[in-house]
C-alpha cells in the first residue's frame, strides 16, 4: 500500500464576530491507496470542515486554513493548501471526488443525471458531449443502475434516494480518482439502502483501488467497512487507530461512550443504553483543557485537576493506536472492563 | 406535456370569458349615465332614452356581454338607417365621443404601446440582472454598495420625477431630442433609428423604476442558489468559478425571476399611463386616461381593461409553459 494523502498540522478556523472558531485543530492523518479511513465524531466535531478543507472547497474569505495536505497522485505530488486554485481545481473531480451526504440536493435539479456525469468527465478529458455522456452511461451501468441508457436521460427527482446516491457515485468515479471522500453518504438513505451502498463503495474502491475516506457518525458503518479509524471531538482528534484495536482497545472515554451507546443484538440483557451526558462544547473560546472533561465519568480517577487545568496530546498508546487522554493505559484498561 | 398546455390553454380561455364578463358587471353599476353624459345642455328624457339605445345600454348587462363577445368574433353594426356604422371583427365597441370603431383607436395605441413596453423591458431585465449578478458576485463589497445606492434611488423615484427629470435635462438643457420628437410615431420596420431615439428616454424611466427590483431579487437568488448543495457538486467536480455562477447557478437563480418578468411586462402592455403622459406617447394607457377623464367614453374603457387582463392572462399562460421548459420537475409532472 502506498502513501496517497499526508495531513499534517491541518488547523481550520472560521473568524467570527464572536471569536474565531476553530473546527479543526492541529490534525494528522495519513491514507494509503486502497485503504478506508473512517472519520467518527458528532455534528460539529470537524469531521466535514476537515474533508472540505482537503478537496480546497472552504470560501477562502471566511476560513483561516493553516498546515499542510500532501496529495500523492499519478503524476505527483501536490500540496493544497499552498496551491493555487486553479491547480486544486483540477485535481478536483479528477485525482480526489467528493460524494455527500444528501443526494438529492447535491444533483442539479435542472440536468439529467447523464448531462452531470458527463460534465465531470469532460471537465478533465478531451471530448465531446456524445463521449462524454457515453462514458455516463457505461459508469451507470458499473453502478448497477438498471437500464443505464435510458436512465442517463432522466433527472435527478426522477430517482430513488438510493439510485441518486449511487449516481453520486458514478459522478465522482469518472475519472478514476486516487482519493474519494465520502461525508456520510448513508445517512439520508434507508437502512436497507445503506448496505448496498456500502458494498457499492467497497467493490469500486477495489476496483479502482482509491483511498477513501468515510466521514460518519454510525460505528456501526465503521466496524465493518473501515480499516483506520479517526475519532474526532470539539475539532481534534481524540483516539486513531486501527478498527478492531479501537473497538475491543479503546483508549479514550469519549469513544467508550459512544460504543456503549451502540444497540447490541449480541448481547442480550436489560441493561438501557448508556448515553454521554451533557452536550458538546462550543468550539469558540475552548478553556486550555480537556475539551471532553466535562462530560468525562472517569475524570476524577485522574490525579489532581489535570483534566480541567491542561490539556491531553494526543499521545501513543499502543502500536498504532493514539489517545488524547490523562489516564493511563492501566487506567483506561481498567474502565473498559 | 401536450395535456398540461391544452389544460392550461382552456384554463385561461374560461377565465378570459370571466373577465370580460365581470367588467361589464362592474361598469354596469357604475353611478354614471353614459346616455345622459352624451345628452348635452338641453336635455329631455327622449333624447336621453334615445341615445341609450343608441349606445346600446337599454339591455341587461348581460345582453349587452353577449353582444360585445358576438361583436368580437364576428364584427358588429352601430346605429341605424343612414347613420349606421360597421365595425369589422374583432369589434371591441364604437366610441361615440371620438366616432370611431374602438378597434381602430386600439390598433393605433397598441403600437405606441408595445414599443414603450417591449423596449423597457428589455432594458430593466439587462440592467437588472447584470447588476443583481455583479452585486451577488461581490456581494459586501463597495460595489454591491453601489448598486444598492441605484437600487435605492431607483425604487424612490417614481416615474413622474424621473420622467420629468430626464425631460428637463436631455430634452431641455442638453437638446438630445427635439422636443417635437416626443410622441411622433417612428415605424421601427421603416425608419428603426428615429422608432430608437424617440422611445430610449421614455424606456430608460420606466426601465429605472423596474431595473432596481430585479437588481435586489436576482442579487438575493443568485446569492441563495450558490449556498445550495448542488453548487457545491459542482466545485467538488472541478466547475471553473466562472461556470458555476454563470451554468449552474444562474439558471434556478432566474427561473422565479421569469414569472415575476412575465407579469410585469404584460401589466406594461395594458398601458404606462404616468410615462405615456410624460413623454406624450399616444399609447393605450393615454386612450384610456383621456376616455375616463373627459367623457367616459365607455367602449373605450372596457375595451381598455379587458386587454390588458388579457394580456396579464396570456403573459401568465407563456410564463407557466416557458418555466415547463426550464425546470424539468415541472415538465414531467
Amino acid at each position: 500500500m502506498s502513501n496517497l494523502l499526508d495531513v499534517k498540522g491541518l488547523n481550520v478556523t472560521f473568524p467570527t464576530i464572536d471569536g474565531d472558531v476553530r473546527a479543526s485543530v492541529d490534525l494528522n492523518f495519513e491514507v494509503n491507496r486502497g485503504e478506508t479511513l473512517a472519520i467518527v465524531g458528532e455534528s460539529g466535531s470537524g469531521k466535514s470542515v476537515s474533508s472540505l478543507a482537503i478537496m480546497g472547497l472552504h470560501n477562502k474569505a471566511r476560513t483561516t486554513i493553516t498546515g499542510e495536505v500532501f496529495l500523492h497522485n499519478k503524476t505527483g505530488t501536490t500540496e493544497i493548501i499552498s496551491a493555487s486554485d486553479e491547480a486544486v481545481r483540477r485535481l478536483r473531480g479528477k485525482e480526489m471526488a467528493m460524494i455527500f451526504q444528501d443526494p438529492m440536493s447535491s444533483l442539479h435539479p435542472y440536468y439529467s443525471i447523464g448531462a452531470q456525469i458527463a460534465e465531470a468527465w469532460l471537465l478533465h478529458n478531451d471530448g465531446n458531449k456524445k463521449e462524454g455522456m457515453a462514458r455516463a452511461i457505461e459508469m451507470l451501468d458499473l453502478v448497477e443502475i438498471p437500464s443505464a441508457s435510458k436512465r442517463a436521460h432522466e433527472f435527478p427527482h426522477q430517482f430513488s434516494g438510493g439510485m441518486r446516491q449511487r449516481a453520486m457515485i458514478a459522478m465522482a468515479l469518472v475519472n478514476n480518482p486516487s482519493l474519494l471522500i465520502a461525508d456520510e453518504p448513508t445517512t439520508a438513505l434507508d437502512v436497507t439502502v445503506q448496505a448496498q451502498i456500502l458494498l457499492l463503495l467497497q467493490n469500486m474502491q477495489k476496483e479502482f483501488n482509491m483511498g477513501v475516506i468515510l466521514i460518519t457518525h454510525d460505528l456501526g458503518v465503521v466496524a465493518e467497512y473501515a480499516d483506520r479509524v479517526n475519532v474526532m471531538y470539539a475539532g481534534k482528534i481524540v483516539e486513531a487507530a486501527d478498527v478492531e484495536d479501537l473497538y475491543y482497545r479503546s483508549m479514550h472515554p469519549y469513544t467508550l461512550g459512544l460504543l456503549r451507546s451502540i444497540p447490541r443484538v449480541d448481547k442480550i440483557d436489560d441493561h438501557r443504553l448508556q448515553a454521554i451526558d451533557g452536550t458538546p462544547p462550543s468550539l469558540i473560546n475552548l478553556p486550555n483543557a480537556c475539551a471532553f472533561a466535562p462530560r468525562c465519568e472517569y475524570q476524577s480517577r485522574v490525579a489532581g485537576n489535570l483534566c480541567t487545568s491542561d490539556q491531553p496530546s494526543l499521545d501513543v498508546k499502543a502500536n498504532n493506536h493514539t489517545s488524547r487522554c490523562f489516564l493511563t493505559i492501566d487506567q483506561i484498561a481498567q474502565v473498559r472492563a | 406535456m401536450l395535456k398540461y398546455v391544452l389544460r392550461r390553454i382552456s384554463i385561461s380561455i374560461i377565465i378570459l370569458i370571466l373577465i370580460s364578463a365581470t367588467v361589464f358587471i362592474i361598469f354596469n353599476y357604475l353611478p354614471f349615465d353614459p346616455a345622459r353624459l352624451a345628452c348635452g345642455k338641453h336635455c329631455t328624457p327622449d333624447v336621453i332614452a334615445g341615445n341609450r339605445h343608441r349606445l346600446g345600454l337599454d339591455v341587461n348587462w348581460w345582453v349587452q356581454w353577449w353582444r360585445f363577445i358576438v361583436g368580437l368574433v364576428s364584427g358588429r353594426n352601430f346605429g341605424e338607417g343612414a347613420a349606421l356604422i360597421h365595425c369589422s371583427a374583432p369589434a371591441f365597441g364604437y366610441s361615440f365621443t371620438q366616432h370611431a370603431c374602438v378597434t381602430t383607436l386600439l390598433g393605433q395605441a397598441l403600437p405606441v404601446t408595445v414599443s414603450l413596453a417591449i423596449g423597457a423591458f428589455i432594458m430593466w431585465l439587462l440592467l437588472g440582472i447584470t447588476l443583481g449578478v455583479i452585486s451577488a458576485r461581490f456581494r459586501n463589497t463597495w460595489i454591491d454598495r453601489m448598486s444598492t445606492v441605484f437600487v435605492l434611488v431607483g425604487t424612490s423615484l417614481p416615474t413622474f420625477i424621473s420622467g420629468l427629470l430626464l425631460l428637463l435635462f436631455i430634452v431641455l438643457k442638453f437638446n438630445l431630442i427635439s422636443p417635437l420628437d416626443l410622441g411622433t410615431w417612428h415605424s421601427p420596420l421603416h425608419d428603426p433609428w428615429g422608432w430608437f431615439s424617440s422611445y430610449f428616454w421614455p424606456w430608460l424611466s420606466l426601465a429605472l423604476i423596474y431595473a432596481a427590483t430585479y437588481t435586489r431579487f436576482t442579487r438575493s437568488n443568485v446569492i441563495e442558489t450558490s449556498s445550495e448543495d448542488f453548487i457545491r457538486t459542482a466545485r467538488a467536480k472541478g466547475v471553473s468559478e466562472r461556470k458555476v455562477l454563470w451554468k449552474h447557478t444562474l439558471r434556478p437563480a432566474l427561473a422565479p425571476i421569469l414569472t415575476i418578468a412575465g407579469l410585469d411586462f404584460a401589466g406594461l402592455l395594458g398601458g404606462a399611463i404616468i410615462t405615456e403622459q410624460i413623454f406624450q406617447l399616444p399609447g393605450l394607457g393615454r386612450l384610456t386616461l383621456q376616455a375616463v377623464l373627459q367623457d367616459y367614453d365607455l367602449p373605450v374603457i372596457v375595451a381598455t381593461t379587458t386587454l390588458a387582463a388579457a394580456f396579464v392572462v396570456i403573459a401568465n399562460l407563456i410564463v407557466d409553459l416557458a418555466y415547463a421548459l426550464l425546470d424539468p420537475r415541472i415538465r414531467i409532472s
